[in-house]
């Protein structure tokens, strides 16, 4: 008897060798996805386990969910985390430390004893059970899963995918709310909130810096303006350009005022400004 | 080989997924982890489905992808608007709930 039902629980051969193919595949998906540093190389992982799923779902027998996973959830889902991180930044990776300490170690060692736990528990209590399948002519009524799963939802399960339709509204509403930034108020203060952020103190100084001095003799932002004292102001200046008529003025400035260096009598007076 | 090959299967990728949560740091990450235990348990009520002959595990899939979608959508605008907050997207530094 138990024998019997082992043999009804088997496979065909088909199935096992894609079973082999595609397990293995979502399996190294999911390590490549939590071993891999670069978070797009995640996403790009799992894109692997899902499809890998997809074609699982499909294996046995169902179609409708396998192309549900596919389309949605690697085409959908997954590019939205695509999305999401390439506005948060690729470079947003992993930090290496570890705020907990041995905290890998440990969540290593919890992982190795759930998959012990789970994996025995599900190999023990189901060693002999008999694989009713969905491909007879009980479970699909010869119209296919397809069309009996669509039976289902809006019957039994009519209200409850009402339900979805609410929470996919609520969920798209919520996501709105979240992400909508009010680009007119957010970073644009009152022009009494900046005045009293300068005298506060937030800015190098709480007036503009003075423009350039434009004399009648000249048009060059070059030109330096001019301190009440006659002094050449130097935040007129730009540090870029380098400006002969600040460095003459100053010259003049200091020669009236004495304080340059000494001309001495016999020297030529005006070769010696024109050598500067 | 028999369908029980695909629970453990499932119990595999559900582990990692729990590890996954467990070791990253990235909150994107951490959440893709999430989708992938979402997946396993998925490919768990497919096999019970297919084990039991009876479409009601497949339709309960159906419902745990339409949730894990809206899931998803909500999910990654918090992480967005933190991230547009706090400049990071590491689960360490999301220390506060406000600001």
């Amino acid at each position: 008897m138990l024998l019997a039902q082992q043999g009804a629980a088997t496979v065909s051969t088909g199935e096992a060798v894609s079973f082999w193919i595609l397990g293995p595949l979502a399996l190294a998906g999911a390590l490549g996805m939590i071993f891999a540093r670069n978070a797009v190389h995640s996403a790009l992982f799992l894109v692997m386990t899902m499809l890998s799923l997809g074609c699982i779902y499909m294996v046995q027998q169902a179609p409708f969910l396998g192309f549900v996973q596919i389309i949605v959830y690697t085409g959908a889902i997954m590019m939205l985390f695509l999305f999401v991180l390439m506005l948060v930044g690729r470079d947003a990776s992993d930090s290496v430390v570890e705020v907990l300490r041995g905290q890998r170690l440990w969540a290593g060692v919890l992982g190795v004893g759930l998959a012990v736990l789970i994996t025995g528990a599900v190999a023990r209590s189901l060693i002999d059970v008999t694989d009713q399948g969905l491909a007879g002519e009980t479970a699909n009524g010869g119209r296919g899963n397809v069309a009996n799963i669509g039976q289902l939802i809006f019957s039994d399960y009519l209200f409850p995918f009402e339900l979805t339709s609410a929470l996919l509204i609520t969920a798209a509403v919520g996501a709105m709310v979240l992400g909508y930034v009010n680009r007119e108020q957010r970073g644009r203060r009152t022009q009494k909130e900046l005045v009293e952020a300068r005298f506060r103190g937030e800015h190098d100084r709480p007036s503009p810096l003075p423009g350039p001095g434009v004399f009648a003799t000249a048009n060059s932002v070059a030109t330096p303006a001019l301190l009440p004292d006659g002094s050449v102001a130097p935040e007129s200046l730009s540090r870029l350009i380098e400006s002969t008529t600040a460095d003459k003025l100053a010259v003049e400035r200091e020669s009236v005022a004495g304080t340059g260096p000494a001309v001495g009598t016999r020297a030529l007076a005006p070769g010696k400004e024109e050598a500067r | 080989m028999t369908p029980t090959y695909y629970l453990l299967l499932s119990a595999l990728l559900f582990t990692i997924g729990a590890v996954g949560v467990l070791v990253r740091r990235n909150a994107i990450v951490v959440f893709m982890c999430i989708e992938l235990m979402l997946n396993a348990v998925n490919l768990s009520l497919v096999t019970f489905a297919r084990l039991n002959g009876d479409l009601h595990g497949q339709v309960m899939g159906f419902f745990v992808m339409v949730v894990a979608a809206a899931e998803v959508v909500v999910g990654l605008a918090i992480i967005l608007s933190i991230f547009r907050t706090r400049r990071t997207a590491s689960v360490d530094d999301s220390n506060l709930l406000k600001y």
